[in-house]
């Protein structure tokens, strides 16, 4: 097995996820987005679930499903989200960093990680609906902008964590 | 002006539509390659022993910050055209709580959870279908939510317009605020060292 190549220096990472972001604003005039995909497929998947026109009718759904069950093919954060998919996994790979592992903390068993994962991805998925956006299409995104509601969640977002943090302790350390 | 090319008819919806995966595969490279990946990096950020989330998170937005800026000084980009995320603020501020907590729990964000699946993470898969459960259960509950969903909006506004400033001042009070907390985590890692 190769050995893993060191991170970039995260300087220098952030100036290029910046220039991706103005590129973004540039050529689509929105910047980037995560959990508005994840909102598009799981609108998908409930149409296909309950049935595309009682879908239609929910108020929660019908913004996502302006082309039926296929919409998630033409949303451009879904495609996006596949490209940061593979552009995550060709940098992985060309650092001898991919491999099949269960991440966690020194103290942490592997299944109390996934069910840790899952319930915060929960939270995370919740909060983001309500928020409008994650650390991508809110905080990134809205804040290069100077958008007030997204320095409003990324003020909240970091507070909670942090006063938190102590009593997650277990999970991470 | 010619950008964003999306709204001054320089490029097509299908062309659009085709600059999505690119511009993913770069977002995901970066976030890759900062080390955005690993669920322990990332909450390291949160006892102080790694502060890559900071440094790339403020370092991308001051630099987007700035293109943004200037672009639209000089006529090329017209900030005008491109879509500010609207305020409502009780639901953005007890999102945000919730998402740090989530965030705190789960070690991803839904961004970097695609970047760690990709690179096999399995604990990355895991936010990603939780991610899908928390969203299905806002939309079941939407009903019972909405008032709080539609509750202080405040429409398309930014921390200038509302403090009645130029944008000019918050950029610049947002870059020097950034290049403060740049040398404070310095500081913080030399203290640990």
């Amino acid at each position: 097995m190769r050995r893993e190549k060191p991170f970039a220096d995260p300087y220098l990472a952030g100036v290029g996820l910046g220039l991706v972001l103005l590129a973004a604003y540039i050529v689509v005039g929105r910047g980037l987005g995560a959990s508005g995909g994840f909102a598009s497929v799981a609108a998908a998947a409930t149409a296909v679930v309950e049935g595309p026109a009682r879908a239609a009718q929910s108020p929660a759904l019908a913004p996502y499903l302006t082309r039926g069950i296929a919409s998630p093919l033409t949303d451009w954060l879904v495609l996006e989200l596949i490209g940061v998919a593979i552009g995550g996994f060709v940098s992985a790979w060309l650092a001898g960093r991919s491999r099949l592992v269960v991440e966690r903390g020194p103290n942490l068993g592997a299944t109390s990680r996934i069910a840790a994962a899952v319930g915060g991805g929960m939270l995370m998925g919740l909060g983001a609906k309500l928020a409008r956006g994650c650390t991508s299409g809110q905080a990134l995104t809205g804040g290069a902008l100077l958008a007030a509601g997204s320095w409003i969640f990324i003020a909240t977002c970091f507070a909670s964590a942090y006063v938190l943090a102590p009593m997650a302790r277990r999970l991470w350390r | 002006m010619s950008a964003p090319l999306s709204e001054t008819g320089v490029l097509g919806a299908a062309a659009v539509l085709a600059s999505a995966p690119l511009i993913g595969f770069a977002f995901g490279w970066c976030l890759e390659r900062g080390g955005l990946g690993s669920a322990r990096k990332l909450t390291g950020q949160f006892y102080l022993t790694d502060l890559t989330v900071f440094k790339v998170m403020f370092s991308a937005l001051v630099t987007a910050m700035l293109g943004a800026f200037w672009l639209d000084r000089i006529g090329v980009l017209d900030l005008g055209l491109v879509y500010l995320p609207e305020t409502f603020v009780v639901p953005q501020a007890i999102g945000g709580l919730l998402f740090g907590a989530g965030f705190l729990v789960g070690g991803l964000c839904p961004g970097t959870a695609c970047v760690a699946a990709a690179s096999g993470k399995l604990d990355g898969l895991a936010v990603m279908a939780g991610m899908l459960l928390g969203i299905v259960s806002f939309n079941v509950s939407f009903d019972w939510i909405r008032p709080l969903f539609e509750s202080t909006p405040l429409g398309a506004v930014t921390l200038t317009s509302l403090a009645g400033v130029s944008s000019a001042i918050g950029v610049l009070a947002i870059t020097a605020a950034a290049l403060v907390g740049f040398a404070l985590a310095a500081r913080i890692e030399r203290a640990r060292a």
